[in-house]
């Protein structure tokens, strides 16, 4: 009754192809943004940001970009964890080695630097389909992660073998190391992640993510109407890449401070990403989001349940969140494999028809 | 329906398939198949089942590469080409079995017609700013016109694996339609079709051979179709060429009736 778009004529294509076509979602988008730009910041304390809130941001943006890959462009891919790593270590490489630069492009750059390093693992993608891909994708993971620890160059030839992200500061606040206030970390990511989900919106709706969508839908077809297979894929993987580099430098730089290749990117952050997507929905922007909130607030919720309720033990709890979750996954895959997103879009086409459904 | 009452200009050769042969291992697809398209003319691949109808059309648009023959698009010669290249100096085409991109509406799906014209770089789509919008407007303006065309208004926000079979088909044809070819290639265009369906797809195929002068060639198994709409037909059997000509031609050739319209003859007539 309150949801639907009758009176809202569109006049031009332009507003026609509009994100939004629809003013409640333009409401709705515009008081979440209101609220996490200017409500948030003044009652966020160091719990809220660590645990929750860049928690969320960092993994809604790794997911981001594994959705472009896997749920737009329909290439399998296990080695988010290897690419996060790569973001974290190249943000690490360029703030020591250039601690003048601006953090920002410290972190694009890092993106970049991901970017092309996924370009290179994504090249077997234009022979291989399905689980053969994610098997190579498998390798990029193992590999890079090796390498990470491997190499003293990577991380400066520390004795522990982990890198510590230097204090730097934008438009004079402090976003990382121990005495960046959280606001200033959670406005860091924000930004960014609002940024690049409208990027990643305009990608997909245009014709580079048609393209993606096509080839996803029915590669040979695809290439019969002039998309270059090649083209699209390395693009997806390009830009997958980017977004997870990005999340990896904030996930490092900004919300970990410190960080270790073989616990903080193993091939469970591969598979906590993938859960995202497909808990989320694959395909969809507004999925990625849905599904990073699903999958941080999960175990919290789990925790704050059976352990401050029915006082189980830790450990009963964490067991009890992986068994929900696995079996969250299999229901997910068999009953709507288009996730949150799609169960969100079931109840929009419901409300606009309710309280008279015919 | 009958004969297409339409004056085309029928042009000079823009197609010339030139001793072409494929095999697949030991088997014979296609053997020294020779034949011309003019331009501006609907032309017709006939054959019974297994005759290498499709392959010809997989051999024209890049699809397969044939062992031995040239083929000689708008005057220019070429054995292999890839797809996508055949796609962008104008050949188009629809399949057999629906190819339609099943998670994408009907918009977007003949917006992927328009691929190929399409350039503007990955940082302006991205931002979606000046140059990238203004195109993604002016493409979304020929693709309504096709839309319009067709008849699929209604459909246009639709995901397309939700469209009913004729339909899919309609918004197939409008995908290929999108890229302006010069030649279009119609695998079946109206298998599984009622008659009402079919006689739609009839009268769209010779709208657009009229309005946009595209030229046609076209597999289909409906010989009443068939003869009524084509201007020539070719008629393959077991990867070779049985005969070429007009659909009276074809017709009284003793050879086609023999391998295949002998028993369908009376059929044709109707």
């Amino acid at each position: 009754m309150f949801y639907r778009e009758a009176g809202q004529f569109k006049t031009s294509y332009t507003a026609d192809e509009a994100i939004f076509p629809i003013l409640q979602d333009r409401f709705f988008i515009g008081a979440i943004l209101i609220v996490a730009f200017g409500v948030i910041p003044f009652f966020i304390d160091d719990y809220w940001a660590n645990a929750i809130l860049i928690h969320f941001l960092v993994y809604a943006l790794a997911a981001l970009g594994l959705n472009i890959l896997t749920g737009y462009c329909g290439q399998v891919s296990l080695g988010t964890g290897g690419f996060m790593a790569v973001g974290a270590y190249a943000s690490y490489k360029l703030v020591t080695v250039f601690p003048e630069m601006n953090f920002i492009v410290v972190i694009l750059m890092s993106g970049f630097i991901t970017a092309a390093v996924g370009v290179f693992f994504g090249l077997p993608s234009l022979r291989i389909k399905g689980f053969y891909l994610a098997v190579a994708t498998l390798a990029a993971q193992f590999f890079l992660v090796w390498l990470f620890n491997k190499v003293g160059w990577f991380y400066n030839y520390s004795p522990t073998g982990m890198i510590v992200s230097p204090p730097r500061e934008v438009f004079g606040f402090l976003v990382t190391g121990p005495d960046a206030h959280p606001a200033a970390r959670y406005l860091f990511c924000l930004s960014f992640v609002v940024v690049f989900a409208w990027a990643a919106k305009n990608l997909v709706r245009g014709r580079i993510g048609r393209n993606w969508m096509a080839i996803r839908d029915m590669d040979i077809a695809a290439e019969l109407i002039g998309i270059r297979p090649l083209e699209a894929k390395l693009t997806a993987f390009a830009v997958s890449s980017f977004y997870i580099g990005i999340a990896g430098a904030l996930y490092f730089s900004v919300w970990l401070g410190t960080a270790e290749p073989t616990e903080a990117f193993d091939i469970n952050q591969s598979f906590f990403v993938l859960f995202i997507v497909i808990i989320g929905g694959l395909g969809s922007i507004m999925g990625s989001f849905m599904g990073a909130a699903f999958m941080v607030l999960l175990p919290i919720t789990m925790k704050s349940i059976m352990v401050d309720g029915f006082g189980f033990a830790v450990g009963a709890a964490k067991h009890a969140e992986v068994m929900l979750l696995g079996s969250l996954i299999i229901l997910f895959l068999i009953l709507e494999p288009h996730g949150l997103a799609r169960l969100w879009q079931i109840l929009k086409e419901k409300l606009r028809r309710w309280p008279f459904p015919y | 329906m009958t004969q297409p009452a339409l004056k085309r200009d029928i042009g000079d050769t823009i197609l010339a398939v030139d001793n072409i042969s494929l095999s697949f291992g030991g088997v014979k697809a296609l053997q020294n198949i020779s034949f011309s398209v003019n331009e501006h003319e609907v032309f017709a691949i006939i054959g019974p089942n297994g005759a290498g109808k499709s392959s010809m059309l997989n051999c024209i648009n890049g699809f397969y590469h044939p062992q031995e023959g040239t083929i000689t698009f708008k005057g220019e010669t070429r054995r292999q080409v890839r797809p996508s290249v055949a796609a962008r100096t104008g050949i188009a085409r629809t399949f057999q079995n629906i190819a339609l991109f099943k998670g994408m509406s009907t918009l977007d799906n003949i917006m992927t017609g328009r691929n190929t014209k399409m350039s503007t770089n990955i940082f302006l789509q991205a931002l979606h700013f000046g140059p990238a919008a203004k195109e993604e407007v002016e493409h979304r303006e020929v693709v309504e016109r096709v839309i319009d065309f067709l008849e699929i208004e209604a459909i246009r926000k639709t995901p397309v694996g939700k469209l009913p079979y004729g339909m899919q088909k309609r918004v197939e044809l409008g995908r290929a339609l999108a890229a302006e070819p010069d030649l279009l290639l119609l695998d079946e265009p109206m298998a599984g079709m009622n008659i009402e369906e079919k006689q739609d797809m009839c009268r769209f195929i010779l709208d657009v051979n009229d309005e946009f002068g595209t030229t046609i060639v076209l597999i289909e198994h409906d010989m009443g179709v068939v003869m009524d709409i084509s201007d020539r037909v070719v008629v393959l059997d077991y990867g070779r060429k049985l005969a070429e000509g007009t659909p009276d031609e074809v017709r009284g050739n003793q050879d086609v009736i023999d391998a295949y319209l002998g028993v369908a003859h009376d059929d044709a007539e109707a």
